[in-house]
C-alpha cells in the first residue's frame, strides 16, 4: 500500500549509533520501512522502532555511517518489512536482509510476506511426534528430535557445533528422501571462513537445490541481524505450509543475534536487563523460535536448530538460559568431552528433549526406549558422582559396585557418544545402550524393570 | 453497572505495546479503548493530561499516526457462563477454536469474537419458582455441560429480586432466562471485570490437602485445598511437565490451565491429549473439566500480562457454584516479564533486575484470590481455588525478584533441582529446599483420614533424607568404602526412598496416580525394611549379604501395585521383609 503522497523528510534532528531521530513526522507506521537517502544519493533501508509525537526514531540498517542532519533525507514507503518469497528462491545465497549475494538476478516474487509472521493459533498446531533419525547415539537414544521441534545446539567456543548441525542435516535427510525436504541456513555475524566452510559442507551433503541461505557477516551492519534469522523463518513457513517442505532452520550464531538486541537497545537508552541485554529478550527471541512446529492438515514442518556460544561456557548467560526456556530442550556440547577426543562432544546430563516422548515408543522407535534411556541417563549420573569423589578419595575408597559405575561411565562416553563419523540406525544406538548396562549388576538396572 | 460512555481520541506515539492517544477526554483508569482503524483492543493504563498511555493486547506494527482511538468506560471483562469447559480462549478470552475457524492457521489482528457462542441453545432445568425472593449467589438453575452440572446464579451485581418469570427448557444464550418484577433480566452468561475479585460469602481456614496423587508433594511438601504452591525452577526441570501431571491427576471438579508466556507445542498436547485421557476419579474425559486459557511467548506480551487475570476470574466463577477448582499457572515468570516490559516502554522508575517497583504488589492481587469460601447466595455451597504457579527463575538462581516476590504469598515451596533433573529423577523436587506451611494444618486431616502414624512416617522419612545429606559430605572425603554398616545401610535407605516412593513415573499409568492410602502403605513397607534391616546388621548379618537380598527388589516394584490392592499387597511385602534376613 503505497502513499498517494509521497511523504519526505528532511529533518534528521540525532544520529546516535545505529539511530537516528526525526523531527516533524505527520504520518507515518509503527514498524514502518522508510529509505534513507544520503547526499551522494546512497539509499539505505530503516525501520520505525518508535513514534512519539512527531518525532520517529528510526534504526538504519546499513550502518549511519555518512548521515548528516543537513541533506539527508528520509522517505517512508507506506509499508512494514516484508519479503518476497518464491520457490525460485531454493539453492540461491542472499544477504542478511535477503538480496542476492550470490552474483545472480534477484527472485520474481510469488508474494511479499510480513517477516515478523503471525503468531501460531496453538489451536491449530499439529503434536509433532514425527521421530527424526539423525544417527546420533546422543540424540536419537537419549535426546529425540523429531519434526516441528526447537533444538538448539549450546556449543562453546572452540567447539564442533557447526560440525555437529551439519551431520544431523546430512544424515536426516535419508529418512526424508520420499518427502520434500530442505535446509535453511540464517546466518547472523558469522566470520567468512565459517560462511565458507557451511557453503562447502551443505554442498557436499544436501543438494544444491534444497538449500537457501541468509548470510549476515561479522564485518556487516549489527542492525541487519535483527532481520536475517526473521527472513530465514518467513521463507521456511512460506515452503512449509504452503508447498508441503519438511524444512530445517539453521539458526547461528544466536549469541551475535542477541549481542546486536543489545546494541540497539543500548543506542535506544532502554532500561538494560541482566548483562545488559534487553527486558524483552525472551518475548523477542521466542518470536523467532515459536515459529517451529506442524500445522493440523497441512504436510509440511519447520524445524529449528539454532546454534549459539555460552560466553565462558556458561549455561546461566542470559542467551542459552532464555533460549533453553523458549526451546524444546537443547543439545549441550562440553569441553571436557572434546578434550577427551569423543566426537560428538554431547554432554548428556544437561542435555534435553522435551518432545521425545512423542516422538519414541511402540510402532515409531521401540517399547522400551524411554526405559533404556532412562536407565543410562541414572546410570551415567551415577558413574559421574562417583568420578568426582575419586578424585578426592582416590579409588581405594571405592566398593566393587562404585567401580563398576565408574567403568560403565567411561565406556558410554567412549563407545555410545563418542561414536565420531559414523552413522548408527536408532536399533543400534538402544542396542548398544543394552549392551553397556550389562556391566552393572542386573539389581541396579531398576529403570528397565 | 455504569452506562458506558464513548470517546474518541487520536494516535499520537507508538512504542510497542504502548500507545500514546491524545484528546482522549474523560477517559477512565484500566477501562478498554479499540485503537486504530482495525480496532485493536487495548487497556487505558496511563492519563496525563491530554494524553492516555493504552497497552494493546495485540501487534502494534502498522499502527499509524493520526488514527482514531474509541474508549468506553468499560473495564476489560471476562464473559463466564455455559460453555467455558473443554473452551481454549486467548489471554483476552477470544475463543481460539473459533478463531481457527475464521483466520486459519495465524491469528489475524483486530478479530472481535465473542468469548462464548451466543448462538447456542442450552437445556435449562430451573430450581426456583415464580414469585420467589433471590439473592445474588442464589442457584436459579442448571445446565449440563458434559457430566459437570452449571449452576446459574444470580450475578454479585444483582443484589436481590422476587421472580417474575423463569423459563423452563431450551433457551439460548442471548435470551433471559429469568425476568424479576423490577425488570431486570439474568440470561445463561454473566459478565465481570477480569481485575476484580469475586464477592463470597466467607473465607474458610485450610483444612483439607489438595490430592496431587504424586508421592513427593502429598505426603513432604501438602498444599491446601484453597492455597497457593510455587513451582520455582530453571529450564528443563520439569515445570511444565508437573503442571500437566497436576491438571491430570489432581482431585479437582474443574481445572483452569494458563499457559502464559510458555511454548504452543506444550498447549498442543494438552488440547490432543486431554479429550482422551480420563479423569483418574470420575472417568469421565479430562477436557470436560478443563478450561484453557492460553498466550504463548509470542503472542502479544500485553495480553499475557492480562492472561492470569481472565484465568483466576473463570476458576473464582466456578468455585462460586460449589466447586473445587484448581488453577494451574505456567509461568509466573512470563507475566512478570510481560509486566516489565509494558513498564519500560513507560518509563517509568525500575525496581530490582528492571521490574517495576509494584512487582510484588500486583502478583498478590493474583495469589490472594485463591482460597476456600462459602459461597454466595442460597444452600451450603463450598467451593475453593488452588493455585499452583511455575516461576522460571534465570538461571535456576532462586534469589531473583520474582520467585522471591512469589514466595510471599505462597504456602507451599517446590523448588525444582537441575542436579535431579539431570539424573532424569522426576519430579525433580528438592526436598532439602522445599517446603509446605500447610502442614501443620494438615496434621489433624492426615490422622483421621489416612492413618494415625501418617505423620510420624513423613518425619522418619525426612530423617532419613537429612540423614543422608550429612553422610554424603561425609563420602565426598572417605568414600563410601571408609563409611560404617549402618551408614552405609542408611544410605541404601535413602537410595530405596528416592527410587522407590520419591520418584514417579507419570508416563506409566499403574504409578502416575497414587492415593494417600498407597503412599501410606509404601512407606510402611519401606520402614518395615528399614527397621529389619537394621536389627539384623545388629545381629551380625553382613551388610553385603542384606543388600543382596531379593527384598530389595521387591519394594521397588511396590509403585506399581493397584491403588485399590496396595494394602493387601503391601502386607504381603511387609510379612515377607520380617522373615527375611533370619539366614
Amino acid at each position: 500500500m503505497i502513499d498517494p503522497i509521497t511523504r519526505y523528510y528532511r529533518t534528521v534532528k540525532d544520529v546516535t549509533g545505529p539511530l537516528i531521530y526525526v523531527t516533524g513526522i505527520k504520518k507515518a507506521s509503527f514498524g514502518e520501512m522508510c529509505a534513507i537517502r544520503l547526499t551522494e544519493g546512497e539509499e539505505r533501508l530503516g525501520q520505525i522502532l518508535k513514534l512519539e509525537g512527531e518525532l520517529a526514531v528510526i534504526e538504519v540498517l546499513e550502518g549511519t555511517s555518512g548521515i548528516d542532519s543537513e541533506t539527508t533525507t528520509v522517505i517512508p514507503t507506506g509499508d512494514i518489512a516484508k519479503i518476497g518469497v518464491s520457490l525460485e528462491m531454493l539453492g540461491r545465497v542472499f544477504d542478511g536482509v535477503g538480496k542476492p549475494r550470490d552474483g545472480l538476478p534477484p527472485v520474481i516474487p510469488d508474494k511479499y510476506i510480513d517477516i515478523n509472521g503471525l503468531p501460531m493459533n496453538p489451536a491449530s498446531r499439529e503434536k509433532p511426534d514425527y521421530f527424526i533419525q539423525t544417527g546420533i547415539s546422543a540424540i536419537d537414544g537419549l535426546n529425540t528430535l523429531v519434526r516441528g521441534q526447537k533444538l538448539p545446539i549450546f556449543s562453546c567456543a572452540g567447539l564442533p557445533a557447526n560440525e555437529l548441525a551439519l551431520q544431523i542435516v546430512r544424515q536426516a535427510k535419508i529418512s526424508e528422501e520420499e518427502e520434500r525436504f530442505c535446509v535453511i541456513l540464517g546466518a547472523m555475524g558469522i566470520t567468512s571462513r565459517e560462511a565458507f566452510f557451511f557453503m562447502e559442507s551443505l554442498a557436499e551433503s544436501v543438494a544444491q537445490e534444497r538449500t537457501i541461505a541468509f548470510i549476515n557477516l561479522a564485518g556487516e551492519p549489527t542492525t541487519e541481524r535483527l532481520f536475517t534469522p526473521r527472513i530465514a523463518l518467513t521463507v521456511a513457513e512460506y515452503l512449509a505450509f504452503e508447498h508441503d517442505y519438511q524444512v530445517m532452520v539453521i539458526l547461528t550464531d544466536m549469541t551475535a543475534y542477541c549481542e546486536a538486541l543489545r546494541e540497539i537497545a543500548g543506542a535506544r537508552d532502554e532500561i538494560p536487563g541482566r548483562r545488559s541485554y534487553p527486558g524483552y529478550m525472551y518475548t523477542d527471541l521466542a518470536t523467532l523460535y515459536e515459529r517451529a512446529g506442524r500445522i493440523r492438515d497441512r504436510r509440511g514442518s519447520v524445524t529449528i536448530m539454532p546454534i549459539l556460544t555460552m560466553p565462558e561456557d556458561d549455561i546461566t548467560h542470559p542467551v542459552p538460559d532464555l533460549t533453553g526456556y523458549i526451546t524444546e530442550g537443547q543439545i549441550v556440547l562440553s569441553r571436557t568431552l572434546h578434550n577427551k577426543g569423543i566426537y560428538p562432544p554431547i554432554d548428556v546430563l544437561p542435555s534435553l528433549s522435551r518432545l521425545m516422548n512423542l516422538g519414541i515408543g511402540r510402532g515409531k522407535t521401540r517399547e522400551d526406549h524411554r526405559k533404556i534411556a532412562d536407565q543410562l541417563y541414572a546410570s551415567y549420573a551415577r558413574g559421574c558422582e562417583i568420578r568426582r569423589i575419586v578424585s578426592i578419595v582416590g579409588m581405594e575408597g571405592l566398593t566393587e559396585l562404585d567401580r563398576k559405575y565408574l567403568f560403565f561411565a567411561d565406556e558410554f562416553e567412549r563407545r555410545f557418544i563418542g561414536q565420531g563419523e559414523k552413522e548408527r540406525t536408532i536399533a543400534e544406538t538402544l542396542e548398544l545402550g543394552l549392551t553397556l548396562l550389562k556391566i552393572l549388576p542386573e539389581t541396579e538396572l531398576v529403570r528397565l524393570r | 453497572m455504569a452506562e458506558t460512555v464513548e470517546t474518541r481520541g487520536r494516535i499520537y506515539g507508538v512504542s510497542g505495546p504502548a500507545v500514546v492517544v491524545k484528546g482522549l477526554k474523560g477517559a477512565r483508569m484500566h477501562t478498554i479503548c479499540y485503537v486504530g482503524s482495525s480496532g485493536l483492543l487495548g487497556e487505558i493504563i496511563r492519563i496525563e493530561d491530554e494524553f492516555a498511555t493504552v497497552q494493546v493486547y495485540e501487534d502494534t506494527t502498522g499502527l499509524t499516526l493520526g488514527e482514531e482511538v474509541v474508549s468506553y468506560s468499560e473495564p476489560l471483562m471476562v464473559t463466564l457462563g455455559p460453555g467455558l469447559l473443554s473452551g481454549v480462549f486467548d489471554g483476552i478470552q477470544r475463543p481460539l477454536k473459533r478463531v481457527r475457524e475464521i483466520s486459519g492457521t495465524f491469528i489475524t489482528k483486530g478479530l472481535k469474537l465473542d468469548a462464548l457462542d451466543k448462538e447456542r441453545v442450552w437445556e435449562f432445568t430451573p430450581l426456583k419458582k415464580k414469585g420467589a425472593a433471590v439473592r445474588a449467589g442464589d442457584v436459579l438453575g442448571t445446565v449440563q455441560e458434559g457430566h459437570i452440572t452449571h449452576r446459574i446464579m444470580v450475578p454479585p451485581y444483582i443484589e436481590g429480586g422476587v421472580i417474575k418469570e423463569i423459563v423452563s427448557g431450551e433457551v439460548s444464550a442471548e435470551s433471559p432466562v429469568c425476568i424479576l418484577e423490577d425488570g431486570r433480566t439474568i440470561g445463561l452468561y454473566q459478565r465481570w471485570p477480569a481485575r476484580k475479585r469475586r464477592p463470597f460469602g466467607e473465607a474458610l481456614p485450610p483444612s483439607e490437602p489438595f490430592i496431587t496423587g504424586q508421592r513427593i508433594f502429598d505426603t513432604l511438601f501438602p498444599v491446601a485445598e484453597g492455597g497457593v504452591a510455587i513451582l520455582p525452577g530453571g529450564f528443563g526441570t520439569g515445570k511444565t511437565i508437573t503442571e500437566h501431571t497436576i491438571a491430570r491427576f489432581s482431585v479437582s471438579d474443574i481445572v483452569i490451565y494458563i499457559g502464559c508466556g510458555e511454548r504452543g507445542n506444550e498447549i498442543t498436547e494438552v488440547l490432543r491429549d486431554f479429550p482422551q485421557l480420563k479423569d483418574p476419579v470420575t472417568g469421565y474425559p479430562l477436557s470436560e473439566r478443563t478450561v484453557i486459557v492460553v498466550n504463548t511467548s509470542n503472542m502479544p506480551v500485553a495480553a499475557r500480562e492480562a492472561s492470569v487475570f481472565t484465568g483466576v476470574t473463570i476458576a473464582e466463577y466456578f468455585r462460586d457454584m460449589g466447586y473445587r477448582v484448581s488453577l494451574m499457572a505456567d509461568s509466573i515468570s512470563r507475566w512478570a516479564e510481560a509486566l516489565r516490559e509494558i513498564s519500560s516502554r513507560l518509563e517509568e522508575m525500575p525496581g530490582e533486575e528492571g521490574y517495576p517497583p509494584y512487582l510484588a504488589t500486583r502478583l498478590g492481587t493474583f495469589f490472594e484470590r485463591a482460597g476456600k469460601v462459602r459461597c454466595l447466595g442460597d444452600g451450603d455451597r463450598q467451593g475453593s481455588v488452588t493455585i499452583i504457579g511455575a516461576v522460571s527463575p534465570p538461571g535456576g538462581d532462586f534469589s531473583e525478584p520474582v520467585t522471591q516476590a512469589a514466595m510471599r504469598f505462597t504456602g507451599a515451596l517446590w523448588a525444582l533441582d537441575t542436579e535431579l533433573a539431570y539424573k532424569r529423577h522426576f519430579p525433580a523436587v528438592n526436598w532439602h529446599k522445599s517446603y509446605s506451611l500447610y502442614y501443620y494444618q494438615l496434621r489433624k486431616w492426615l490422622e483421621e483420614n489416612v492413618a494415625p502414624d501418617m505423620p510420624d512416617l513423613r518425619e522418619e522419612l525426612m530423617a532419613v533424607l537429612q540423614k543422608e545429606a550429612e553422610l554424603a559430605e561425609v563420602v565426598q572425603i572417605v568414600g563410601t568404602e571408609g563409611l560404617h554398616d549402618e551408614d552405609r545401610l542408611t544410605l541404601e535407605i535413602a537410595d530405596i526412598i528416592k527410587e522407590a516412593f520419591l520418584r514417579q513415573n507419570v508416563f506409566n499409568p499403574k504409578d502416575a496416580f497414587a492415593t494417600y492410602t498407597k503412599q501410606y502403605w509404601m512407606l510402611r513397607a519401606i520402614f518395615a525394611y528399614k527397621n529389619t534391616a537394621t536389627e539384623a546388621l545388629k545381629r551380625g548379618v553382613y551388610l553385603e549379604k542384606i543388600l543382596s537380598h531379593p527384598v530389595r527388589t521387591s519394594i521397588m516394584d511396590v509403585r506399581n501395585a493397584d491403588n485399590q490392592q496396595i494394602e493387601k499387597e503391601a502386607r504381603k511385602l511387609i510379612e515377607e521383609i520380617e522373615g527375611a534376613f533370619t539366614e
